[in-house]
């Protein structure tokens, strides 16, 4: 038992991305295991293993959890990384939902209809331009300090590039109006951790392709 | 100003219902604001109120927080109900995203299209009684202690019982398997600030009916259709 986090999920983003961003930001190694087949998922739900028969699962100081959320927090509770009081706390966790929210519409992009993707594409591109960017852009041009919540590195830091670079991989130039967020984006992507994820070989999944798309619905189909 | 925690919402279950259920357990009074025009909720979009142009928003502490989640977690976390450490605090986490999950299969309901709704009841009821409900009653029956986690009451066992009640709205004898979820209904709703709560005259909200969902259309201009999950 190496004493790492292990992570379960199928070999890509999902809903495991954020999981897989956070350990890495907190220099914390750790393991995957992939599932490949419908088999191996009948069979982790047969021993039990999934609280609600659903992935992710992280395998952490003893525990089998899932959850997205409870799991994130958990990392983020440990590794010092959710503020200093309830009150940061409660800015970094309105921050992160209101991202996750943003996120989640790239999350079932892949799996939507041929003909409703451009609709899609168009409502991630307004959502982001006109809901989700202008309140990050707006807390950094007001506060004017490096990082999102108490003049420190937090879970919503971590959050807010996922989400900056996810956004940018389908609409490059979405940045554009964003110039706090811009220099946000530079300054995440130099901090030594992140800039480790950030290259070639790093647990950091590419974004989803066809072949990702159909083995998720294999395993998963109901 | 200490005052009262102030929501901003409809007049109606929502996202705001677990909110009013956790405040109402931790014997917290709060004031309401009811969404009922689509002016109400555009001046609250003007005055900045929503920083991300929603309801659930709730003023407490000096904070228009929103987000029903964080608010939850504030609640919970300043009113005692989170656990005693970080891995008590993970086990409701996960208890919590469970029946969240589960209530979010009834939060649509009353936007589907009679068709769906038919469909979308026998799937609420099918994943309450093989997917959720089942864990609950194993670690009752487990632990054969009175509350989920740590032997304290908590935020997990205020949230289990608004599901457990949401889906014996929908199908009343739906506890008959679970022995354990029998009797936790009974112990936490014979908790006093839970027993009052749970009273005509109190701020818990009625099943959505044709009226609240027509409110929640206009005022949010939501007139698409609702696909169920």
């Amino acid at each position: 038992m190496s004493g790492k986090p292990r992570l379960t999920y199928c070999n890509g983003r999902g809903r495991m991305e954020p999981v897989r961003w956070l350990l890495a930001a907190a220099g914390v190694e750790f393991e995957e295991i992939f599932l490949e087949t419908r088999e191996q998922y009948e069979k982790l739900i047969k021993d039990g293993a999934l609280m609600f028969q659903q992935v992710p699962l992280v395998e952490i100081d003893g525990m089998k959890m899932v959850q997205t959320r409870a799991i994130l927090s958990y990392i983020a509770g440990k590794y010092n990384l959710y503020g200093k009081d309830l009150k940061e706390r409660a800015l970094i966790d309105m921050y992160v939902e209101g991202l996750t929210d943003m996120m989640q519409m790239i999350l079932m992009f892949p799996f939507s209809p041929p003909e409703a993707k451009e609709k899609n594409l168009d409502s991630i591109k307004e959502k982001a331009t006109n809901r989700y960017f202008p309140v990050f852009e707006k807390v950094l041009k007001q506060h004017g300090q490096e990082f999102l919540v108490g003049n420190k590195f937090s879970w919503a830091d971590v959050q807010l590039i996922e989400a900056i670079l996810a956004v940018e991989e389908k609409i490059p130039a979405v940045l554009s109006g964003f110039p706090q967020l811009q220099a946000f984006k530079k300054r995440m992507s130099n901090m030594p951790t992140i800039k480790k994820f950030l290259q070639p070989g790093s647990p950091r999944k590419p974004p989803p392709d066809e072949c990702y798309v159909e083995t998720v619905l294999k395993i998963f189909k109901k | 100003m200490a005052g009262k925690p102030k929501l901003y919402y409809f007049n109606g279950r929502g996202k705001m219902e677990s909110i009013r259920w956790l405040l109402a357990a931790a014997g917290v009074e709060f004031d309401e604001e009811f969404l009922e025009t689509r002016e109400q909720y555009e001046k609250l979009l003007q005055g900045g109120s929503l920083l991300f142009q929603q309801v659930p928003m709730v003023e407490i502490d000096g904070m228009k927080m929103v987000q029903t989640r964080a608010i939850l977690n504030y609640i919970a976390a300043k009113y005692n109900l989170y656990g005693k450490d970080l891995k008590e605090r993970a086990l409701i986490d996960m208890y919590v995203g469970g029946t969240d999950d589960l209530m979010g299969f009834i939060l649509m309901f009353p936007f589907l299209s009679s068709e769906d709704k038919e469909k979308q009841h026998a799937v609420i009821v099918q994943k309450a009684t093989s997917r959720y409900f089942p864990v609950y009653e194993k670690v009752l029956r487990d632990h054969k202690q009175d509350f989920l986690v740590g032997n304290s009451f908590s935020w997990a066992d205020v949230h289990l019982l608004e599901a457990i009640l949401m889906v014996e709205e929908k199908k009343s004898d739906v506890l008959s398997g679970f022995p354990q979820l029998q009797a936790f209904k009974a112990r936490i709703s014979n908790i006093p600030t839970i027993k009052k709560f749970l009273e005509p005259g109190s701020q818990r909200k009625p099943v959505p009916d044709d009226k609240y969902v027509e409110t929640v259309r206009r005022v949010l201009r939501m007139y698409y259709d609702i696909k169920a999950n």
